[in-house]
């Protein structure tokens, strides 16, 4: 489980508030290791999070992000029971998928 | 069948980060010169808009000072009607633009995340609507700190 | 105070003693009180997302995951409450353990328990324990999560515990090192700040129930969960002692005499700080 996302759901209503936390190590490319030597940039680049097949939200991310990212976003027309499908791409070309049953 | 979904997406996860699976053609590719930009100016050129207004309808929430600029916790909502993006910019970081979101209809214009800031400066929330440019600003101030805790 | 302070230079005292601050600043003013304000806001807008959730979420895969040459999870693994039993256990700790005949603390006792039961050698348990996203890590921070609204109860039944308390207190107010600090110096008066961060009275009971109810914790500025042990080896580092081993009798020790302090308070951990 090299990388997890942990994804928190509540729906009142019609809206699902859905906070996300991403494992990620978010690096600039400016800070330097204990031996003085840069950390290669490694970030997320593009975010992309669907239901039933809609994209609720994508986003475009710089190294500004923090690490460990969190996110919190509202969207409406969610019931519970049903997938929301989280999915990221860092710079380095690796990508991750995670599904998330809604609560 | 669920147990096999669930192995079946995590057999793609793993091999897409192995780099066995060819790189799946996003709808966005990623907005390099954007992120490379080094003023609000040219961030707000980059992003496809001019002379942003600012505006009391984009709300940018966040600590006065923030203890640690590796994590600074931001709110961003916009009540301008058909808010279509929202942007984080910070003014004194090495790449001003922070992050983009994309609202598409039903997803409300309401985001919260947290950004690093290099040191204490103006944090710009911009949004999109109508395809013009609104924002806020909010100075906040970072420091270091001491010695734990 | 003032005679320690007029004894050395202030510039070298400012080159060389970065927390000696924690003796002259007493934070009463108008702006000292608006900016403690505005710094706990910061901090709650934090408390919601903990990253250490993610640690968290490891740490319970590893400890249902078959490792080393025994092929075994740590599953039977008795962290004070018997085999396998998670809930309230950090809460208990240190205390003393027959079958090892030592007080141990939780990252003593996995590095037991993944020794004994997964045939781990010592070195392999204890590899990068410090590193981030390390099993060490994830197990602490989740074991620690498992005793959420407990109440600390560290028990001084046994005669070692009794005497492991006894060298935790010593240890606290021993003055050692280039700058002849204790971990008193600057933990044993209320309302004290080394810029930004109050330095808890570790001696006050409400105080030092705030502080250890919150570790481990995810350290913001190091993007990751820190031990106690890690904790404390920094707040050595910072008194110039010299840095004690992984799993010493001295941190095992002050953790004993500082649950001791805490008793009775409320279990927060994971938490999370600057």
């Amino acid at each position: 489980m090299a990388n997890a996302i942990k994804v928190r759901s509540k729906i009142e209503g019609d809206v699902a508030l859905i906070r996300l936390l991403i494992s990620h190590p978010m690096e600039t490319g400016l800070r330097k290791d204990t031996e003085g030597q840069l950390v290669p940039a490694h970030f997320i680049e593009l975010l992309t999070i669907t239901y039933q097949d809609r994209t609720v939200l994508s986003a475009q991310w710089g190294p500004a992000v923090s690490r460990n990212p969190y996110l919190a976003f509202r969207f409406k027309g969610a019931q519970k029971g049903e997938k929301l499908r989280i999915t990221w791409v860092d710079n380095k070309g690796e990508s991750q998928t995670d599904e998330a049953v809604l609560e | 069948m669920k147990q096999d979904r669930r192995a079946f997406l995590r057999l793609v996860s793993l091999m897409t980060a192995a780099g066995m699976l060819p790189r799946l053609a996003h709808a966005e590719t990623w907005n390099q010169a954007a992120f490379a930009a080094k003023s609000v100016d040219d961030v707000v050129k980059l992003l496809g808009g001019s002379a942003p207004q600012q505006s009391d309808q984009v709300i940018l929430n966040g600590p006065e000072i923030a203890e640690n600029g590796a994590v600074v916790p931001l709110e961003i909502s916009s009540k301008l009607p058909g808010t279509e993006s929202i942007a984080i910019l910070i003014e004194k970081n090495p790449n001003t633009l922070a992050a983009t979101f994309n609202i598409p209809p039903g997803t409300l214009p309401d985001v919260q995340t947290r950004v690093k800031m290099n040191e204490t400066c103006n944090v710009y929330a911009l949004a999109k609507s109508d395809g013009k440019f609104y924002y806020a600003a909010k100075e906040i101030k970072v420091t270091l700190g001491g010695c734990g805790g | 105070m003032t005679s320690f302070a007029s004894m050395w230079p202030r510039l070298l005292l400012a080159l060389l003693l970065p927390c000696l601050w924690c003796i002259v600043a007493r934070a009463d003013d108008a702006q000292d009180a608006r900016t403690r304000e505005e710094i706990n806001k910061y901090r709650e807008m934090l408390q919601e997302g903990n990253p250490a959730e993610l640690s968290e979420a490891r740490g319970e895969e590893l400890w249902t995951t078959r490792a080393g040459p025994r092929n075994a999870t740590l599953e039977q693994c008795d962290l004070g409450l018997g085999p396998g039993k998670l809930e309230g256990a950090y809460a208990r700790l240190p205390r003393y353990f027959a079958d090892t005949r030592e007080v141990q603390d939780v990252e003593s006792r996995l590095v037991t328990c993944m020794v004994e039961l997964q045939g781990l050698t010592r070195e392999q348990a204890t590899r990068g324990w410090y590193q981030a996203n390390s099993d060490m890590e994830g197990l602490v921070t989740y074991i620690a999560g498992k005793s959420r609204g407990a109440s600390i109860e560290t028990p001084q039944v046994h005669p070692a515990e009794r005497d492991m308390n006894a060298l935790g207190n010593a240890l606290f107010f021993r003055r050692s090192g280039p700058l002849d600090f204790s971990c008193a110096t600057c933990h044993s008066q209320p309302d004290r700040r080394i810029r930004l961060q109050e330095v808890r009275d570790l001696l006050l009971p409400e105080d030092a129930r705030i502080v250890l109810t919150q570790w481990p914790a995810y350290r913001v500025s190091q993007g990751q969960v820190w031990t106690m042990e890690r904790r404390l080896m920094d707040c050595m580092r910072q008194m110039r002692w010299p840095e004690p081993g992984y799993l010493s009798e001295a941190l095992i020790a002050l953790q004993v005499f500082l649950q001791k302090q805490a008793a009775g308070g409320v279990m927060q951990a994971p938490g999370i700080k600057r």
